[in-house]
């Protein structure tokens, strides 16, 4: 497909995006914004509020098959989670408990807690987390989409690691403390969050996919998301028991010891033995993925 | 934040009584403007939540030229906005509106 017949993840909103996710005109919103479930905490600080919180929650078919979806609107506060927006999260997984649904789709556009709501948005990313675990004990999988301007980052960098599987491109990026925060408390010499290179060779799609964080690699296109989520759908439902959470803690303890002196995402590919790492930033999806094939640090996507 | 409601005359929306729609996204120098059924049918009530403080004088200047632009009596426009221009204010209005339009 040429580029310009692709709809961007990276710039559309949260509405925008599971439009294109889900069959045409099946979705119904849950908590929508004429409910004014607004935060009270912004409003004590005289800051602006959103009606429907900066996510939109609800239900909808993919293929046919009934699905939970959650899209964060990364655009209003950096998608940060606060109580209102975490509550919303929590019930759509509460509720996937009671309508057992074929999947829940989580598209995730954050920087984490939103600073503003403290404690209450760490209590809800805390309520959020037991929440999807509790969905997945269920045999419901959790798959997260991550494509959107502020990544997942912070506790929803978490949330997205508690997932079946993530679908990500290389624009979307994931991690724990996000650049801007890495930059502020060890200094720029440390990690220079106006390289914008550096940071995706580091926290972008392509290091993320070639370390198995990521299940697969798309590019930036909607629809591409939505095949991945299609075919994600129609495998069987993830196996999670003891072994195989065993088999992933041996696997990051080796992964943390092989990659111990990497500094950069280009050290990593190197250290994989990926041809010419220096122009990995430069393939498309199908390019890099045909180059990590060999490799399949988890799965082929 | 700066809070004011308005009451303007237009003309009646052929859609008033199914109306729901959002558009825009609350974000720096954006907002967003969520479309309600209205009280009366050739008035819009509008209710805006800004960030901006001390332009009451052009948000009513720029609402007056959207409600006289479409047929919005008969709804309620509720705003919240994180101190976007009169231009883009102008231009969210148009897409709100003519959304309902469009399903006429």
């Amino acid at each position: 497909m040429s580029r310009l017949q692709r709809h961007s993840w990276f710039e559309a909103d949260a509405r925008a995006r599971i439009a294109g996710l889900v069959d045409a005109n099946s979705f119904r919103e849950l908590c929508g914004p004429h409910e004014r479930l607004t935060s009270p905490h912004l409003a004590v600080l005289d800051l602006p509020v959103a009606f429907d919180d900066g996510v939109v929650v609800g239900e909808a078919t993919l293929d046919g098959r009934p699905v939970l979806v959650g899209a964060q609107q990364g655009e209003f506060n950096g998608g940060a989670v606060g109580e209102i927006h975490g509550a919303k999260l929590r019930g759509l997984f509460e509720r996937a408990r009671r309508t057992r649904p074929a999947a829940v789709l989580l598209a995730i556009d954050s920087g984490g807690v939103r600073l503003h709501e403290a404690n209450a948005g760490l209590i809800a990313i805390s309520e959020l987390m037991r929440a999807l675990l509790a969905a997945r004990a269920d045999g419901i999988p959790v798959y997260g989409l991550i494509g959107g301007s502020c990544g997942a980052f912070g506790g929803m960098g978490i949330v997205a690691r508690l997932c079946d599987a993530l679908v990500m491109s290389e624009e979307g990026r994931l991690g724990l403390s996000g650049p801007e925060v890495i930059e502020t408390v060890k200094g720029v010499d440390e990690f220079d969050s106006k390289d914008r290179a550096l940071v995706w060779r580091v926290t972008g799609g392509k290091l993320r996919r070639s370390l198995g964080d990521a299940t697969m690699l798309v590019d930036d296109d909607i629809a591409a998301f939505r095949d991945a989520a299609r075919s994600l759908l129609a495998r069987p439902v993830p196996a999670r028991d003891l072994a195989a959470l065993d088999a992933d803690q041996r696997a990051l303890t080796q992964r943390a010891a092989r990659h111990a002196d990497a500094r950069d995402g280009l050290d990593i590919w190197r250290a994989l033995g990926l041809p010419e790492p220096a122009l990995i930033p430069m393939l498309d999806a199908a390019d890099f993925n045909r180059l990590l094939a060999p490799l399949s640090p988890t799965e082929a996507a | 934040m700066e809070r004011f409601t308005l009451s303007l005359p237009s003309a009646p929306c052929a859609r008033a009584d199914a109306a729901a729609a959002l558009c825009g996204v609350v974000s720096s120098g954006n907002l967003e403007i969520l479309v309600d059924r209205g009280s009366m049918a050739d008035r819009c009530d509008i209710e805006v939540n800004t960030s901006a403080h001390g332009f009451r004088e052009t948000w009513e200047a720029v609402l007056s030229d959207a409600v006289a632009r479409h047929a919005a009596g008969g709804l309620a426009l509720a705003i919240n906005d994180a101190g976007a221009t009169p231009a883009v204010v102008s231009l969210r209005l148009d897409q709100a509106l003519e959304a309902l339009e469009d399903r006429a």
